[in-house]
């Protein structure tokens, strides 16, 4: 416990107050698009090797192998229960795998409790100390590794300007809006400077404009700072506009793992094809006499063209209008799948017989899992 | 509470609830009144006339004062008994999920529900058959069993409105559990606790059944009463006695009820 506060308050800016704790834009690393064109560090940062979590007869986490690369934006996306959270909670130090090792930075931490890991977390409820205000709030970390009172409230207050909350300070918890708590939350956890940032759905409480914009801001942050982020949420729009890289899980799993263009464009099972943005899958019979191969195969709605001189024959059996888009369901053979038009195109009465095609390299097929 | 009159209250039901509020609280007036009476061998009213001479009698008598004494030992440290292990259990049973969790709840509270004569029957027959000898700590033993659910039922009631993720975000930054219930846990149960020992203190200090069971020699204020009454010499002595024992035991709970309303604020802000 001792050298870790020293090597934090070693390595922690604040400390100095001539140079500012959170390097400013001009120093911000030119962004790579993912682990493939590199631009990360080949240190990682956080891997699981077969780490399991089992309650009971329940597997919350099963066998997942995984590495994060340090400075990566790291997503879990899933549906409820599939386990994204117990995975952060593992690295956290708030649960302990049934098997595997988790190492963070290098180092097996099974016997690390939460207080030693130079890990922090911002939880979906954010957690703030209702009996504090929110500058002892944001210093609660560097108060409980001994830092004096003017020292740590400086270092929170600029803590609070870099989540654009100047001047909140003597306020409490409950006279905050979801959104600016949210924001204390984050600097609650940045000013430790930890080495990897762990994000439990943080922006599931917020409306759709706020979550937008907190979706840029976090983005924006994260390669400002440098600083690992896994990010779990169950909104893949919100998973593929910020990752790095994105790991689907489901029932404990991970189903598959790449870049957000992967994900969405080729995913390798029904599960991953159907959660991320509703891709349509085709029957293997179908596709076999498409390509002579028997496969599943995933298609976007939106690779969907109707209405062409030549194609397959499908049947509109119904239409939503989304806005910018309209979504169109069609009867192709016995699959019901969608497409989406643009607004502006017409719409097809429904019963109606239209010829649809699409691009062959938009099929994407799914191998021997279903 | 209502000052605005718009739901104006009939005359007669106004009486009414005022007579109830008097049949109530008269009495409680009259024994402050017996206490500076002249006459000392029945209760005559109205009273013959007025003195002070009472209060220094009741001074100087060694067995209020050993009895009085007894009392505030006996609060005091089943008061205490009652806030450790009550707030352990409150923590235990609202943070964590285990086998017979709503069992212990149950055998927890169970002690208030029973009445005093079957805790009291059934811990005298217990000390006696693990051949206890009977003193201030049997006492204080039978005081803490229905101590205890008077804290726990508070501390668990706050324990149940402070976000759980509170002592994980204690943790993740870097707090171990010490400094986690130094700095995050009591500061969010603190009024609670402090009500729920106020209201343990103030029932420990005028109970009678359990004591009467579980007390060798030694008489606690109440018992010491119910015994001067039968003597009818010095009676206006109990009567200082009893508002004494009035205002020590009404101070707590008025203090109690003021913090626990307050605490609703405190409290209420987890999220």
């Amino acid at each position: 416990m001792k050298q870790a506060i020293l090597i934090t308050s070693h390595h922690h800016p604040f400390k100095t107050s001539a140079t500012r704790h959170f390097p400013c834009i001009s120093e911000v690393r030119p962004y790579a698009g993912g682990l493939q064109t590199t631009g990360f560090s080949m240190t990682t940062a956080v891997s699981f090797s077969k780490v399991s979590r089992h309650f009971g007869t329940v597997r919350a986490v099963d066998d997942v192998d995984l590495s994060i690369a340090e400075g990566e934006f790291f997503a879990m996306l899933g549906p409820s229960g599939s386990g994204k959270t117990t995975c952060l909670r593992l690295i956290a130090g708030f649960e302990q795998p049934t098997a595997g090792h988790i190492e963070i930075f290098g180092t097996k931490v099974e016997n690390v409790p939460p207080y030693r890991r130079n890990v922090n977390t911002v939880f979906q409820d954010y957690a703030l100390f209702p009996h504090m205000n929110i500058i002892d709030n944001v210093a609660y970390g560097l108060m409980i590794q001994g830092m004096g009172k003017t020292e740590r409230h400086a270092a929170a207050n600029e803590a609070l300007e870099l989540v654009a909350l100047p001047g909140y300070g003597d306020r409490r918890p409950g006279q905050l809006s979801g959104g600016q708590r949210q924001r204390v939350a984050l600097a609650r956890a940045l000013v430790n400077k930890p080495k990897v940032l762990l994000l439990d759905e943080p922006l599931g409480a917020l409306d759709l404009k706020l979550r937008e914009q907190m979706q840029e801001e976090l983005k924006t942050l994260q390669r400002k700072l440098g600083i690992t982020f896994v990010f779990v949420t169950h909104d893949q729009g919100e998973a593929l506009s910020m990752a790095d890289r994105v790991a689907v899980f489901n029932d404990g799993k991970i189903q598959q793992i790449g870049s957000p263009q992967d994900i969405y464009q080729r995913p390798q099972s029904r599960f991953v094809a159907d959660f991320v943005g509703s891709s349509n899958v085709l029957e293997p019979a179908f596709v076999k006499q498409l390509t002579g191969t028997e496969s599943y195969a995933s298609l976007r709605p939106e690779a969907i063209r109707i209405g062409q001189p030549d194609g397959h024959s499908a049947t509109v059996i119904g239409s939503s209008y989304l806005g910018g888009t309209t979504r169109v369901g069609l009867a192709l053979g016995d699959m019901r799948i969608n497409a989406l038009i643009p607004a502006d195109q017409a719409v097809p009465e429904n019963g109606t017989t239209v010829q649809i095609n699409w691009q062959a390299d938009e099929l994407h097929l799914m191998g021997g899992k279903p | 509470m209502r000052s605005d009159g718009k739901t104006r209250a009939p005359f007669t039901l106004k009486a009414a609830a005022g007579l109830g509020l008097a049949f109530m609280h008269l009495p409680i007036a009259l024994i402050f009144v017996y206490a500076f009476t002249t006459e000392d061998k029945s209760y005559q009213w109205p009273p013959p006339g007025f003195t002070l001479k009472w209060l220094e009698v009741t001074w100087n008598r060694p067995d209020v004062w050993d009895a009085l004494k007894l009392s505030l030992q006996t609060a005091t440290i089943s008061t205490l008994i009652a806030m450790v292990l009550g707030t352990l259990c409150a923590a235990a049973v609202s943070r964590t999920k285990f086998f017979g969790r709503e069992t212990i709840s149950l055998l927890v509270i169970l002690p208030i529900a029973l009445p005093g004569i079957i805790t009291g029957i059934a811990l005298r027959s217990a000390f006696s058959i693990a051949d206890i000898p009977f003193s201030i700590w049997t006492i204080i033993l039978g005081h803490a069993t229905f101590c205890v659910v008077v804290v726990y039922n508070n501390a668990v009631a706050r324990f149940r409105r402070t976000s759980g993720s509170l002592v994980e975000a204690s943790m993740d930054l870097g707090a171990n559990s010490f400094q986690t219930f130094r700095h995050v846990i009591l500061p969010n149960i603190g009024t609670a606790l402090l009500a729920g020992g106020m209201l343990a203190f103030a029932l420990s200090f005028d109970e009678v059944i359990v004591t009467t069971f579980t007390a060798g020699q030694q008489s606690t204020l109440p018992i010491w009463m119910l015994e001067e009454l039968v003597r009818p010499r010095q009676r206006p002595v109990t009567n200082v006695v009893a508002m004494v024992v009035v205002l020590v035991t009404i101070l707590p709970i008025l203090a109690a009820y003021y913090l626990t309303r307050d605490g609703d604020q405190v409290a209420g802000s987890g999220k």
